[in-house]
């Protein structure tokens, strides 16, 4: 009651929230609904032969051994970038969460590959890793491991781990830090009357205490590793050796830009849409659950 | 104050603007393209000189990425209204621009209405051939050229005493002993492992790559490249990759600077990788024909070309198209042909062109410029050896790569790679084909 009151026209909050409900429905709405209107047609590159198929686009996909392939492989891809990146990124947390000298310093070069695009942070990856111009290849060629990632898929696939689990810890370590900041500290000391040793606090005190945090993080994790992977990909490996770094989200371009199959690529991105309108959901109900506890 | 100042400037530049501005506008004609470097270079110059010779007609060029970014910018524009007058498209764009009747305006057609003197005999049929219909009506301008040819590191095979390969044999005989001397990491290697491999393989063979003249006679065409051939030399490829003795090099060219580093002294590739080499390497260099095996019979054929070419976009005014065929006239003209030659290393497109190369003595001190040329002018170019004409060519290079990789893995012997390749890829074929208008 008291909210409405602060308004003296009726129509002055749906004009103040105008330019924003614009800005949405026409970069967000607009083109989301033209992906499902595409996602029924079969059309070629330029537009000009039309055909209305229904579900035809979609029934295809799912007789396609390779998305089924693909979707394993981009599940199997985020569960592995969003485990390394947080573990990693509560290893860092918890370590600058300690009154150390110069922890401004620390904090601030951990936040930094956060600002590096991801096109960027492939390319970074490649000079390191490449078969033959990457510095750190030749080490592991040295140590006798036969380190050739244009031809050995599950190496492909451990690089893009790596690279984009690598770009994430930043983003995790910075809620990590806030959240392990929230922590009273009473109740730290009250676990250490108790005779807790550290392993038993962070296990029994600290690590309960940021599973909304945690829970919040695998989400936006998942997310990530579902879209913003892409120029990692496109930059390291454009899908290979073989279809084994084809992502969902890499076939949407794979087969919409490369192949001029746009009702397919449509059909994908509308699929993906709903995953992640799935994702988001469990997101907010679950959050605002812990929130209220 | 300052403002004031600032809206006097604006007023003084505005006058100055206007009555610099040419008493007739010239008519504007985009050419987006997808040149960088020296090349983007030469672009400039030809749309510069071209404006200097007359007053009517403007070419702007722009960059606008690579060539798949090139293309796709093209189409974007297209399906919003505003397409540029000339666009340049790579050759495995090339089924996907024809097929595109009435986005693209076939040059033969441009030239007839336009009024412009246009003898489609002047051009070298060999490049030419790819990019005109059956019956030889050229769709497409022809503007870089160039084809497969073998890169020699002359210094690495001295040392290892090893003669320059001619045929594929000798060429895995020679990399043994490379590798031997020294190249224990790559005996040879190339870039673009389907069009070297099969494309190139194919026509240099005369084999088909795929039914109905490689695509050239239809859009029903039907992939067919895992014939005995193609799959003895995957075979062989796949036996020398467990020692190292081939070593892939990705499905791109990102691999070449293994040859300008003197990793591997044999690297077949484009002859465009020329510029490269010659301010990189630090060693005796050549390029040389691809070998063939010389148990097939008329082997070798000629090769085919890549590169890329222009095409003139569908729904622009008659005016602009007169513009458009006035500048295509303009580079065909042979001393322009011959400094296009000369700046970029591609091929020239005339005959004439070719000829003035070669009574200037341009191939004296370089002859592996005039390899390439003599690949393509090998033989009378077959059906199996003037062009390919595949719809969602650069998806379909991507699936074939995919299984060509999977191969030199190990996971899936040759012949069932080249099986599951032209079965992946003929489900494409034909997803292009209901999708092509009629």
């Amino acid at each position: 009651m008291q909210k409405q009151a602060i308004f003296q026209s009726r129509l002055l909050p749906y004009a103040l929230v105008a330019p924003q409900l614009a800005i949405v429905l026409i970069f967000f709405y607009w083109p989301a609904l033209q992906a499902v209107v595409q996602s029924f047609l079969l059309q070629d590159a330029f537009g000009l032969s039309t055909t209305f198929v229904w579900f035809e686009n979609y029934i295809d996909l799912f007789k396609d051994a390779a998305y089924f392939e693909a979707i394993v492989r981009t599940f199997l891809f985020s569960f592995a970038i969003a485990v390394s990146s947080l573990s990693f990124a509560l290893l860092l947390a918890v370590m600058a969460d300690k009154p150390l000298r110069g922890s401004m310093l620390y904090r601030t070069l951990l936040i930094w590959p956060y600002a590096v695009a991801p096109p960027v942070v492939g390319v970074l990856w490649i000079f390191m890793l490449h078969p033959s111009l990457g510095v750190l290849s030749r080490y592991l060629r040295n140590m006798g491991i036969d380190w050739n990632p244009l031809l050995d898929g599950d190496q492909a696939a451990a690089l893009i781990i790596l690279a984009a689990a690598w770009k994430q810890i930043s983003y995790n370590f910075l809620f990590f830090l806030a959240g392990l900041q929230a922590i009273p500290k009473s109740v730290f000391e009250a676990a250490a009357i108790d005779g807790a040793r550290p392993m038993r606090r962070f296990w029994t005190v600290t690590f309960p205490l940021l599973s909304p945090t945690i829970f919040f993080l695998l989400v936006v994790n998942i997310v990530y590793a579902f879209f913003d992977t892409f120029g990692i990909i496109d930059t390291m490996t454009r899908g290979g050796p073989g279809t084994s770094t084809v992502t969902l989200v890499y076939k949407v371009y794979s087969d919409g830009l490369l192949g001029g199959n746009l009702g397919s690529s449509a059909a994908q991105s509308v699929i993906l849409m709903v995953m992640v309108i799935v994702l988001t959901g469990i997101q907010f109900r679950f959050v605002e659950r812990k929130v209220t506890y | 104050m300052a403002l004031r100042h600032f809206g006097a400037a604006a007023a003084i530049a505005f006058t100055v603007g206007l009555s610099a501005s040419p008493a007739s506008a010239a008519t504007e004609i985009q050419w987006w393209h997808a040149m960088t470097g020296a090349n983007n270079d030469v672009i400039v110059k030809l749309a510069t000189d071209f404006n200097a010779s007359q007053s009517d007609y403007k070419v702007i060029p722009t960059y606008k990425g690579n060539y798949p970014d090139t293309m796709n910018a093209g189409i974007a524009a297209f399906r919003a209204g505003n397409a540029p007058h000339i666009m340049q498209v790579f050759e495995v764009g090339t089924a996907t621009m024809m097929a595109a009747t009435g986005a693209v305006k076939p040059v033969y057609k441009l030239m007839t209405e336009a009024g412009e003197k246009f003898d489609p005999k002047i051009y070298l049929p060999a490049i030419t051939g790819y990019y005109s219909t059956s019956k030889g009506e050229m769709l497409s301008f022809p503007f870089n050229s160039s084809s497969t040819v073998m890169w020699v590191n002359l210094d690495e095979l001295k040392k290892a005493n090893v003669e320059i390969p001619k045929t594929w044999p000798e060429t895995f005989e020679a990399a043994k002993k490379l590798k031997a001397a020294g190249h224990d990491t790559c005996g040879f290697s190339g870039s673009w492992v389907t069009w070297v491999n099969l494309e190139q393989l194919s026509a240099w063979h005369n084999v088909p790559l795929a039914s109905k003249a490689n695509g050239l006679d239809g859009f029903d065409t039907v992939l067919e490249f895992n014939g005995p051939l193609q799959v003895k030399h995957l075979e062989t490829l796949v036996e020398l990759q467990k020692t190292k003795t081939y070593d892939y090099a990705g499905r791109t060219n990102t691999g070449e600077g293994r040859f300008t580093s003197g990793e591997c002294p044999i690297y077949l590739t484009s002859s465009a990788f020329f510029g490269n080499v010659k301010a990189q390497a630090k060693f005796a260099f050549t390029a040389v024909p691809m070998p063939y095996y010389p148990d097939v019979k008329g082997a070798p054929q000629n090769s085919i070309i890549g590169g890329a070419s222009l095409w003139v976009m569908g729904g622009k005014s008659a005016e602009e198209y007169k513009g458009v065929a006035k500048f295509l006239t303009f580079l065909s003209d042979t001393d322009r042909q011959v400094y296009i030659h000369k700046a970029s290393g591609y091929l020239p497109i005339t005959k004439a062109a070719y000829a003035k190369a070669k009574e200037e003595g341009f191939y004296k001190d370089q002859p592996y410029l005039e390899t390439p040329l003599l690949e393509l002018t090998n033989k009378e170019p077959t059906e199996n050896s003037r062009g390919l004409r595949l719809g969602n060519m650069v998806q379909l290079r991507d699936v074939w790569s995919e299984e060509i990789e999977q191969a030199l893995a190990g996971k899936k012997t040759a012949k069932q790679a080249l099986d599951a390749a032209v079965e992946r890829g003929n489900t494409m074929l034909r997803q292009f084909e209901k999708t092509a208008v009629k």
